[in-house]
């Protein structure tokens, strides 16, 4: 028995991951530890998320190497390990993106999780912000070598809330989860097993509980969009705007993104930190947000702005430029005395984004009918 | 002071001798140049009856593409308006309803889609973006117009014809 781990409360252990060094106390996993040092160095997860107890070890993204297994026992581990489920030991030295072998790994992972996903990123909501997209983006090959029918799946309705496309779906268990962990009751899980696995409620019944919403904010792919903001706008010409209110519900935190066009608010998403999952607040919870802030408060009046939200210059979503905008003053109605007469005023002539119709008023997506009205 | 370039020309103020003071043969001399032209070989061609060949390369009008069963191919999904440097294209999606799947071959599709022409710079950056194969640039010169409210093109000016005249609408 190791006396020293007993005496001791939080034993911290010396880690080498990537050839940066870091102390991190014991029981951490390898992939926190990453974290820790942030950047390149820590894996990307598809099925692990922080905030949910129990969750990884089954996508296998986020495998590395240990080259040395700990001071005592300096063997390197025999094959990759998961980083999310394997805690780190006193002096070992983990390889991520320094080994070959774990690049040539990540790249078989990548390729096996879009084995079954549809190549539908332009009708998809999620693309612009979807893990997987960046993750074989960033590891993937350009091709597939797979020849055989993808999985399809009929379409189930899942409610007014939230839409299910299984196709896209790669099992990471979050939004179940979720649903185990933030609502009072899991209505909807895994059924059948194995190529037939697939998320549903079995009944067709809706999911509305409180806080179900939040599976939206998990799902790593498309499988879970928010079906109020279902083809409304594509992420990227929505500007992300950090704003609260004060909720009701003692477990919301109220402090949500909002993703809005002009002054409509398309849709309200909590906030996503650095790893792509919801923002830890300053007093250490998770920023859940219940389904009355998500679904329901659509407009601006309903929210106190803080401003405009900071995207990774690597996103997409940044394309707007919307942080440090200055409106330069116009002087030239000053100078004549009146308003510039326009030679064309693009709104009289366009019929796109026509103040009549309101797509963020519109409950589900819009339809041929919502604009021939 | 010394000189900046050496283009500048010192003038000729000699002067003129008894030819050039006599006028007419330098005026001969010009209308030989002129009329020597009617014998040489034009450099113009009368468009439209005659063109010259555009290069394979050749960027002009849009087109909006239908696929083989004549459902319109545009998804809506917003890369041609990403990609768009000019910031001409814009578009709105809706979801395909049941019965609509012949004129549609998405779920999702572009209930509006319009390119204003007067900001488009025929780079053709949209065709390289768009994922669906839908938005072409065809070998057709813009057409010229009176009033600038004409150059913005909606979707019904974009779509190519579809196999029955109704749906096309």
């Amino acid at each position: 028995m190791n006396f020293d781990l007993v005496m001791s409360e939080t034993p911290k252990f010396k880690v080498t991951i990537d050839t940066i060094s870091v102390e991190v106390p014991a029981g951490t996993t390898i992939l926190n530890a990453a974290r820790m040092i942030g950047g390149d160095v820590a894996p990307p997860t598809m099925c692990y998320y922080s905030k949910l107890k129990d969750s990884g070890g089954k996508c296998r993204t986020c495998l590395v190497e240990v080259s040395k297994g700990s001071e005592k026992d300096p063997r390197p581990m025999p094959k990759l390990v998961a980083s999310c489920r394997t805690t780190v030991m006193d002096g070992m030295e983990v390889k991520n993106i320094t080994s070959e072998k774990v690049l040539d790994a990540r790249k078989g992972v990548v390729e096996f999780l879009l084995i079954n996903h549809p190549l539908d990123c332009p009708v998809c909501d999620q693309a612009g912000e979807c893990d997987l997209q960046n993750l074989s983006y960033e590891h993937g090959t350009e091709a597939t070598r797979y020849e055989f029918k993808r999985r399809t799946f009929e379409k189930e309705d899942i409610g007014p809330y939230i839409s299910l496309h299984m196709n896209r779906c790669i099992m990471c268990f979050r939004c179940v989860f979720t649903a185990d962990q933030l609502t009072e009751k899991r209505e909807h899980g895994i059924l059948e097993r194995g190529d037939h696995a697939q998320i549903g409620t079995y009944l067709n019944k809706a999911l509305k509980n409180d806080f179900i919403g939040n599976v939206i904010d998990v799902c790593p792919v498309g499988a879970l969009t928010d079906k109020t903001f279902r083809f409304k706008n594509r992420v990227w010409f929505t500007k992300p705007v950090d704003a609260h209110r004060n909720c009701s519900n003692p477990k919301c935190c109220g402090h949500v993104r909002l993703w809005m066009r002009g002054d409509e608010v398309f849709r309200v998403t909590a906030r996503k930190d650095e790893w792509g999952e919801v923002e830890t607040r300053p007093d250490g919870t998770p920023g859940w947000i219940c389904n009355e802030c998500r679904f329901e408060k659509k407009q601006t009046k309903d929210w106190v702005i803080e401003g405009p939200a900071l995207i990774p210059r690597s996103s997409v979503i940044a394309q707007g430029h919307y942080v440090g905008t200055k409106k330069t003053p116009v002087l030239i109605d000053k100078v004549i005395g009146k308003e510039p007469q326009y030679q064309l005023n693009i709104h009289d002539i366009s019929d796109v984004n026509k103040p009549e119709i309101e797509l963020s008023k519109i409950a589900g997506p819009a339809h041929s009918d919502d604009f021939n009205k | 002071m010394e000189k900046l370039t050496n283009k500048s020309v010192q003038i000729n103020r000699t002067p003129l001798n008894f030819m050039e003071r006599a006028y007419l043969p330098a005026l001969a001399k010009g209308l030989t140049i002129t009329l020597g032209h009617v014998f040489k070989k034009t450099t113009t061609v009368s468009y439209p009856e005659v063109k010259r060949p555009f290069s394979p390369v050749f960027r002009g009008l849009h087109i909006l593409n239908r696929d083989e069963n004549g459902a319109e191919r545009c998804t809506a999904c917003g890369l041609c308006a990403l990609a768009c440097p000019a910031e001409a294209i814009t578009m709105e999606a809706a979801e395909r309803k049941p019965g609509e799947e012949h004129l549609y071959r998405e779920e999702k599709y572009a209930a509006k889609y319009e390119i204003n022409m007067l900001r488009c710079i025929f780079c053709g950056y949209c065709e390289e973006a768009c994922p669906k194969d839908a938005v072409y640039l065809t070998e057709t010169v813009m057409p010229a117009n009176y009033s600038r409210d004409s150059f913005i093109y909606k979707k019904d000016d974009l779509l190519i014809p579809g196999p029955n005249k109704k749906e096309s609408k």
